[in-house]
C-alpha cells in the first residue's frame, strides 16, 4: 500500500507539515484514536510510569555525567565532589541512582501485571519478548552504573559478576580478561562499562522501548479481562465499544498515577535516598579496594531472586546456568501458557495457586539473594529455586488441564 | 520498474557477490573493535614479580600482599594450624590437590615449599572474592567441624588453612598457590618459580 502524505487533510501550516511529515496521522494514531480498553485498573499505571523514570534515568544521567569522572583513580572522588561541591549534585545523583530501584519495582510490577492477565498471549508474544530484553538491557545498565562510583560494592560486584563468564568451559578464563581488558578489574573495566552505561545501553534501550509501543499500538492493549475489546466494534465508526482514545482518557488517568508516584518517589530521594541500605549499600560508601572483600557482599535488591538462585546450586558451571536461565525462562512465558483464557480471572485454581506460589518463591529469593549464606537460607533458595522454575517449566502441563471458566464477551467493570 | 529484460541469474549472482564481499568487509572490519577490548600492552607489562620481606610476620599471622592486583596472602602457620590439616581431609573435594591449582613443588599436604609459610592467591576460585581469615575454632556459624581456615562471604565457599576446596560449596577448586621462591630465610619472591634465576 503505497503511503498517502496527510491522510487526515490538515490545512494551513499544520498541513503544510502533515504534507512532509505524518505529524498529525503519529498524533491520531498512537493518542487520541489509539483506543485502549475502559476497563485498565491500578495495575496499569507501571508502563507509563516505567516511561517516566526512563526519562528521570536520562536526564539526570546526562547532568551527572557532566561532572563524573570515568578513571579508577577519579571516579571515587568525582561521585564525592558531585554529592557535596557541585550545587544541587547530591539531589541529581539521588534521583538517579533511587530512580534505579524505582525503575525496576515499576518494571517488575509491569511484568506482573502481564502475568497475571495474559498479556503475552497470542497477537502479544512480540511486545512480551521486546519487553524482556528491555528487562535484560536494563539488568546490564544497572549493573555497569552500580560498578561506576567505584566503591567496594562497585568493585566486588564487577568481580562477582564479570566472573560469571569465567564458568563457560575453555574459553571462560580468557573471556573474562578480554571483558575486563585487564586482569582483575580496573581502570581499563570501569571505563568501557562507562562507556556502555552512558552511550550503547541507552541507545539500545530507548530503541527496544520504540520497538515495544510499536507492537503494542499495532494489536492493541489487553486489560484485566484478557478479552479482544476489536471483537465488538461500531458498526459505523469502526471504533471498538470497549475502547476509549488514550489521549484523554488515560493520559489524565497515568497523570494522576505520577501524580502518586512523585510524592513517594521524592519522598525516598529527599528523605532516605539510601533506601534503608537496599538502594544504596552501606559497603559502596568506602573506595574500591582489591584486597579485601566487605564482609557481607551482595547484590543491589533488584538482582536478589537471580543472585539467591545462583547461590542456591552447589556447582560453578551449574549455578551460573540456572541463573541465567531463570531469566532466559520469561521469554518462553508466551508458549508455555496453553490456557483457553488469557487473564486471571479465569484461569481455574491449579493456575492461581501456581501465580501465587511464584510470587511467594519470587519475593523469598528476593529477600535471600540478600542476606548473608547460612545452611537455613540454603535450603530455603533451594526450594524457591525449584517453584520458580516449576512454576514456568509445568505451565504447558497445568495450564493446559486447569479448569476455567467462561471468558465475559465484554470487558467488564 | 519494469521486470521486462532483466536478467534474473545475473541480479541473484550480483547480490550474492555483493553480499559475501561484504560480509567479508563486516568480519574484517570487526576485528579492530573486538581486539581492541583485550588487555592493553601497559596491563600486559605490569605483571612482574614481587619481593616480600617476611620477617616481621608471626605464627598464626597473615600478610596480605598485591601481586598483578590480586591478593596474595602470606600466612606463617603454627604447628596447631598444620595438625589441623589432615583432620579435614574427608571433607575436602580434592584433599591431594590433584587439580593443578599449585606448582609441582607446591603439591604436598601442606601445598607450601616450606609448611610453616602459606603462600595462596587470595581470590575465591568461584567468582573471585577475597575469602575472609576465619582461624578460630570451633566456628559453628561456619561449619560444625571447623578447623579453622577460610570463608568466602559472597556465596559461602569454604577453604581449609592450606586453602583446599570443601565439599558442597560452590567453589569447584584449591586456591591457586602462585608461582613463588625463597630469596633466603625472611625473603621471599611472587611470581618467579623455585629454581628460576
Amino acid at each position: 500500500m503505497a503511503i498517502v502524505p496527510n491522510p487526515h487533510k490538515t490545512t494551513g501550516l499544520l498541513g503544510w507539515i502533515d504534507d512532509r511529515f505524518p505529524l498529525t496521522k503519529l498524533w491520531k494514531d498512537h493518542l487520541t484514536e489509539y483506543y485502549a480498553p475502559k476497563n485498565f485498573n491500578f495495575w496499569y499505571y507501571f508502563g507509563s510510569l516505567a516511561l517516566l523514570v526512563l526519562v528521570n534515568q536520562l536526564l539526570t544521567g546526562i547532568f551527572l555525567t557532566m561532572h563524573y569522572k570515568p578513571d579508577a583513580a577519579q571516579a571515587w572522588d568525582s561521585v564525592e565532589y558531585i554529592m557535596r561541591d557541585v550545587p544541587w549534585g547530591n539531589i541529581i545523583r539521588y534521583l538517579h541512582s533511587t530512580g534505579a530501584s524505582a525503575f525496576f519495582i515499576v518494571v517488575y510490577l509491569h511484568m506482573y501485571r502481564g502475568l497475571m492477565y495474559g498479556s503475552y498471549r497470542k497477537p502479544r508474544e512480540l511486545i512480551w519478548l521486546f519487553g524482556m530484553l528491555i528487562f535484560f538491557v536494563l539488568m546490564a545498565e544497572a549493573f555497569c552504573g552500580y560498578v561506576l562510583p567505584w566503591g567496594q560494592m562497585s568493585y566486588w560486584g564487577a568481580q562477582v559478576i564479570i566472573s560469571l563468564f569465567g564458568a563457560i568451559p575453555k574459553v571462560g578464563p580468557d573471556l573474562v580478561v578480554w571483558i575486563q581488558g585487564d586482569y582483575i578489574p580496573s581502570d581499563a573495566t570501569l571505563n568501557r562499562l562507562f562507556s556502555f552505561h552512558v552511550i550503547m545501553l541507552p541507545f539500545v534501550l530507548v530503541g527496544l522501548v520504540v520497538a515495544h509501543l510499536i507492537a503494542l499500538h499495532e494489536v492493541g492493549s489487553n486489560n484485566p479481562d484478557g478479552v479482544e475489546i476489536k471483537k465488538h466494534k461500531d458498526p459505523v465508526t469502526h471504533i471498538p465499544l470497549d475502547g476509549i482514545g488514550f489521549h484523554p482518557y488515560y493520559t489524565v488517568k497515568d497523570l494522576v498515577g505520577v501524580g502518586v508516584f512523585l510524592i513517594i518517589f521524592l519522598g525516598i530521594v529527599f528523605f532516605a535516598p539510601d533506601g534503608g541500605g537496599y538502594f544504596l549499600e552501606k559497603p559502596n560508601f568506602q573506595p574500591a579496594n582489591p584486597l579485601v572483600t566487605p564482609p557481607h557482599i551482595t547484590p543491589a535488591w533488584y538482582f536478589g531472586t537471580f543472585y539467591a538462585i545462583l547461590r542456591a546450586i552447589p556447582n560453578k558451571l551449574l549455578g551460573v546456568i540456572a541463573m541465567f536461565s531463570s531469566v532466559i525462562v520469561l521469554f518462553l512465558v508466551p508458549w508455555l501458557d496453553r490456557s483457553k483464557v488469557r487473564s486471571i480471572r479465569y484461569k481455574g485454581p491449579i493456575s492461581k495457586i501456581a501465580l501465587a506460589l511464584f510470587t511467594v518463591a519470587f519475593a523469598m529469593l528476593c529477600y535471600l539473594g540478600m542476606q548473608p549464606p547460612s545452611p537455613l537460607y540454603t535450603l530455603l533458595s533451594r526450594i524457591g529455586t525449584f517453584i520458580y522454575f516449576a512454576f514456568f517449566l509445568l505451565m504447558p502441563f497445568y495450564s493446559a488441564i486447569d479448569k476455567t471458566k467462561p471468558e465475559p464477551e465484554r470487558v467488564t467493570g | 520498474m519494469s521486470k521486462v529484460g532483466v536478467d534474473a541469474g545475473r541480479r541473484r549472482f550480483l547480490t550474492l557477490t555483493t553480499v559475501a564481499v561484504g560480509g567479508a568487509g563486516v568480519v574484517g572490519a570487526a576485528i579492530p573493535f573486538l581486539a581492541s577490548l583485550s588487555p592493553s600492552e601497559r596491563a600486559k607489562a605490569l605483571g612482574a614479580p614481587i619481593t616480600v620481606d617476611i620477617s616481621k610476620v608471626e605464627p598464626g599471622q597473615r600478610l596480605v600482599v598485591a601481586w598483578r592486583g590480586k591478593p596474595v596472602w602470606i600466612i606463617r602457620r603454627t604447628p596447631d594450624m598444620l595438625a589441623s590439616l589432615p583432620k579435614v581431609d574427608a571433607a575436602l573435594r580434592d584433599p591431594n590437590s590433584d587439580e593443578a591449582q599449585q606448582p609441582a613443588y607446591a603439591k604436598n599436604e601442606a601445598r607450601a615449599i616450606k609448611p610453616e609459610w602459606s603462600v595462596m592467591v587470595g581470590s575465591c576460585t568461584h567468582l573471585g572474592c577475597s575469602p575472609t581469615f576465619r582461624p578460630d575454632h570451633p566456628a559453628p556459624d561456619v561449619d560444625a567441624n571447623w578447623q579453622g581456615g577460610f570463608y568466602c562471604p559472597c556465596h559461602g565457599s569454604k577453604f581449609d588453612l592450606a586453602g583446599r576446596v570443601y565439599q558442597g560449596v560452590p567453589a569447584p577448586l584449591n586456591l591457586v598457590v602462585p608461582p613463588y621462591r625463597f630469596v633466603n630465610d625472611t625473603t621471599i619472591t611472587i611470581g618467579e618459580d623455585q629454581g628460576a634465576a
